[in-house]
């Protein structure tokens, strides 16, 4: 080699684009409010996320006293708790799940890991999030509203959702249809920033197979839901339009106390289909950032490469692929031809091949590594454990024939809140402990920490493994009470209470993660930059927290990918990827 | 360790051409697609998704035209039009179509002067587009006033049969009607921002694109195109079948 530059970025591609100036704004409303900033952005998604998901949480308390203890609270009658039930699944998988990962990780990391100064459209980007607010606010104005909200269930299958006699069916319904459109426009704002921003404003040398796995997660999910929410937006407005002016999209002919109601000709399968069309990739939505968070967080603190990251990546994207030739198998009990059940069947499993390459790729990266058993570590394991359970119950509801008898059971329940609802938070938790760090300049207190983790997972398996059994006995779901069915035996009833117990200890147990949150803004230990040793470009930032901007003066050249880990020959076991590779060493060991 | 390459020679890189020109994008740094600014990038993922938005409104358009009891009325003889005495069918929607496809060549034409940077012309022509715009949604609204005024035509029933007709009718062409009502405006926001020179001057900012470059134009354009081709298809399945 004949020629030795002494700027070694020179040897990474120049800069394609000018930079973009950014508007800089003035005043404190500016900064915090009104702010196009994707950091601050992001923190405004996830503190109205955590809050609106607050409500989720103390719903379910309210679900789980009346099964633990039926027709014990006089505060519960049945068609409150069909509400609950409803707006808990709601708030849970799209206001919470969807707009923390997307809106909240998806606004702080991209820009962060890809090298951005920020988003693309950083006006767009605040829109998107006051729009989300609209829907919320819209969402819990049905709670006081003549009737109160829908209960109709979280997959608002009609002739019930709009006829007459379930709860919330005046304005309660409506609001929710309204909310959920609102949702679809907001997070379409955010989520054509998401996917720009990564595919065309990465930094120099940030080639796609560099990306940090957080990244192809969250990206892959917002395409899934740019795809998808269409078809639940288009399923609200028509149902919106079979409430308001009467239409017949859904509703057939009913006759309904013996009255012939106003419907006529419609198609109830046809919501399904739509609704479905949306809800499988919605699952993937939600899983598809946390399996790529959870890639970081395990790879971070076992200080070891990812264990086959190209796989990973395909199989990211052949999940997404896949989750749109699935939905139907939601639908094996709803009246279909039975050689659509062998299709969707067929289609389901194979999905399990992507996500089992995932979960063996994780347990390798674990294997031999230098294993810190930190707080985010441990949310990040405890997420394969809840995370495999749920896979494995996920095989024997995909398979039609052993799907029928178990539909409606509350072992649907256990599959989905073990795969969807339990994985997914684990890795909210893990990805909060590990990012709060930079997003606030102090560390979480580790002992809160860990109570925090071991009560959750431990009282999560509490929650979760019995109700599989309930499910098995043919215990039915969305039943207020069961008492007096003579096929459950009496220590159903046990189960039950005990499941209830466990719900309530690992809510009230949450109450200490806020607590955490809030004082270790104030009183944590000062983190410095980069507490982890991680590789990834936000740690990397000359300022924590990040300032506007993110980068400083210049932006960071990437020179590798971003697991070197433990790499012989270098000085630390972690070589950051805007380290130049004549910096590492004097030998270059890079891998790219 | 292969050899490093100097790259920062003032001068892009060669990339290969085709099917590994595809593949060195997208294994290249920056940009996934080379030379596509990032509002036009954008607006081909929204369009994406809106594809999804009509695609799941015509399925389930015809869905429920399976799946009703009454028989569905005949579209060439609802949408006929009755002309010195004789009834013609169709032919509002074939002036309607006519109209808005007129409107995507000279949408072409605009752009195709905003890069030439030929201010004048650019502005006459989204302004002629503008307008054809404006005429298909009158059109529109002249149509919608005949079936509801002198058929009886309404979204929850009809005279003619299947209540889901009237149903999807105006949810199908109000939904694209909007869409085209939205362009008109946006179109004459370009046309005022590209007469007064704002693409030329203006820092980065609500639609201007990059300065001195007249991206926006093709954007509109972009969006004006994927109107059209889906009246097209609304066309053929609603007004055809």
């Amino acid at each position: 080699m004949s020629y030795v530059a002494h700027d070694e970025s020179a040897f990474a591609p120049p800069a394609e684009v000018e930079e973009v100036e950014l508007y800089h704004p003035k005043t404190w409303v500016g900064k915090y409010v009104w702010s196009q900033d994707a950091k601050v952005i992001a923190v405004q998604y996830a503190m109205t996320a955590m809050g609106i998901g607050l409500v989720a949480l103390v719903l379910s308390w309210l679900m789980r006293l009346q099964l633990g203890y039926p027709n014990s609270f006089s505060f519960i009658n049945p068609s409150n708790y069909l509400q609950f039930v409803t707006m808990h699944g709601m708030i849970m998988v799209i206001y919470l799940l969807t707009a923390l990962f997307l809106g909240g990780f998806g606004n702080y990391l991209i820009p962060l890991m890809v090298g951005a100064r920020d988003m693309v459209f950083p006006y767009v980007n605040m829109v998107s999030y006051w729009v989300y607010l609209f829907a919320v606010l819209l969402l819990v104005a049905s709670f006081f509203v003549t009737g109160g909200p829908t209960g109709a269930g979280w997959t608002l299958y009609p002739p019930q959702a709009i006829s007459q006699g379930t709860p919330g069916s005046s304005w309660g319904i409506i609001l929710m249809l309204v909310s959920l459109a609102f949702f679809i426009v907001g997070f379409t704002m955010g989520g054509l920033n998401y996917v720009v921003t990564v595919l065309q404003a990465r930094t120099r040398g940030m080639t796609m197979m560099r990306l940090p796995l957080t990244v192809w997660g969250i990206f892959m999910a917002t395409v899934l839901a740019l795809l998808a929410f269409p078809a639940l937006f288009v399923s609200a407005i028509m149902m919106t339009l079979d409430l308001t002016l009467g239409t017949s999209f859904f509703m057939p002919a009913i006759v309904s106390m013996g009255q012939q109601g106003g419907h006529s000709g419609g198609n109830p399968l046809l919501f399904q289909h739509l609704f479905w069309f949306f809800g499988h990739p919605e699952v993937y939505i939600v899983a598809l950032p946390a399996f790529g968070i959870v890639s970081d967080l395990l790879s971070v603190h076992a200080r070891k490469n990812i264990f086959g990251y190209r796989m990973m990546v395909w199989a990211i994207l052949a999940i997404g692929a896949l989750s749109f030739i699935v939905w139907a198998h939601h639908m094996y009990v709803s009246g279909m031809n039975p050689y659509f059940g062998f299709f969707f069947a067929t289609t389901t499993l194979i999905i399990a091949v992507p996500t089992a390459i995932k979960v063996y790729n994780w347990v390798l990266t674990l294997w031999r590594g230098n294993i810190h058993l930190t707080v985010p570590m441990l949310f990040a394991i405890g997420f394969i454990f809840t995370f495999i359970n749920g896979g494995l119950t996920g095989l024997f509801l995909g398979n039609a024939t052993v799907s029928v008898p178990l539909s409606d059971t509350m072992f649907v329940v256990a599959h989905f809140h073990m795969v969807m609802a339990i994985a997914p938070i684990l890795v909210v938790f893990g990805a909060i402990y590990h990012w709060y760090p930079k997003i606030t300049g102090r560390m979480l207190n580790d002992t809160l920490g860990k109570f925090h983790f071991w009560v959750t997972f431990v009282g999560s398996y509490g929650i979760y493994y019995p109700m599989h059994y309930l499910g098995m006995m043919g215990v039915p779901r969305r039943y207020y009470a069961i008492g007096g069915t003579d096929f459950i035996p009496a220590s159903a009833h046990f189960v039950n209470e005990w499941i209830t117990i466990a719900a309530l200890i690992v809510g009230a147990v949450q109450m200490v993660f806020l607590y955490n949150l809030i004082w270790s803004y104030f009183n944590g230990k000062p983190s410095g930059s980069n507490p982890w040793n991680a590789t990834t470009l936000e740690w990397q930032t000359p300022d924590t927290p990040p300032k506007h901007g993110n980068f400083g003066a210049t932006l960071p050249v990437v020179y590798r990918w971003a697991y070197d880990y433990s790499v012989p020959g270098a000085v630390d076991d972690f070589i950051p990827q805007n380290v130049p590779p004549r910096e590492v060493t004097g030998r270059n060991s890079s891998k790219t | 360790m292969t050899q490093a390459i100097r790259t920062n020679t003032g001068q892009a890189l060669p990339l290969p051409e085709g099917i590994q020109g595809i593949v060195a994008d997208w294994s290249s740094d920056q940009r996934a697609f080379k030379n596509v600014p990032w509002g036009k990038a954008m607006m081909w993922i929204f369009l994406l998704s809106d594809t999804f938005i009509f695609s799941s409104f015509l399925i389930s358009y015809m869905t429920v035209r399976m799946s009703t009891t009454d028989p569905w009325p005949n579209p060439s003889e609802v949408f006929g039009l009755t002309l010195f005495g004789q009834s013609i069918p169709l032919l509002l929607i074939a002036i309607m179509t006519f109209v808005l496809i007129s409107s995507s060549g000279t949408m072409a034409m605009a752009v195709k002067f905003g890069y030439e940077k030929n201010r004048k012309m650019t502005f006459i022509l989204l302004l002629c587009t503008a307008a054809l715009g404006a005429t298909f949604v009158g059109m529109q609204a002249f149509e919608w006033t005949k079936l509801i005024v002198h058929e009886g035509i309404r979204p929850w029933g009809n005279p003619l049969g299947a209540a889901q007709f009237g149903a999807a009718f105006f949810m199908i062409t109000g939904f694209h009607g909007t869409h085209v009502s939205i362009g008109v405006i946006f179109l004459l926001i370009t046309a005022t921002k590209v007469i007064r020179g704002d693409l030329d001057h203006e820092r980065p900012g609500f639609m201007t694109g990059r300065k001195g470059k007249y991206e926006i134009v093709e954007i509109m354009g972009l969006y004006w195109h994927f109107v059209d081709l889906v009246w097209v298809f609304i066309f053929a399945v609603f007004y055809l079948w």
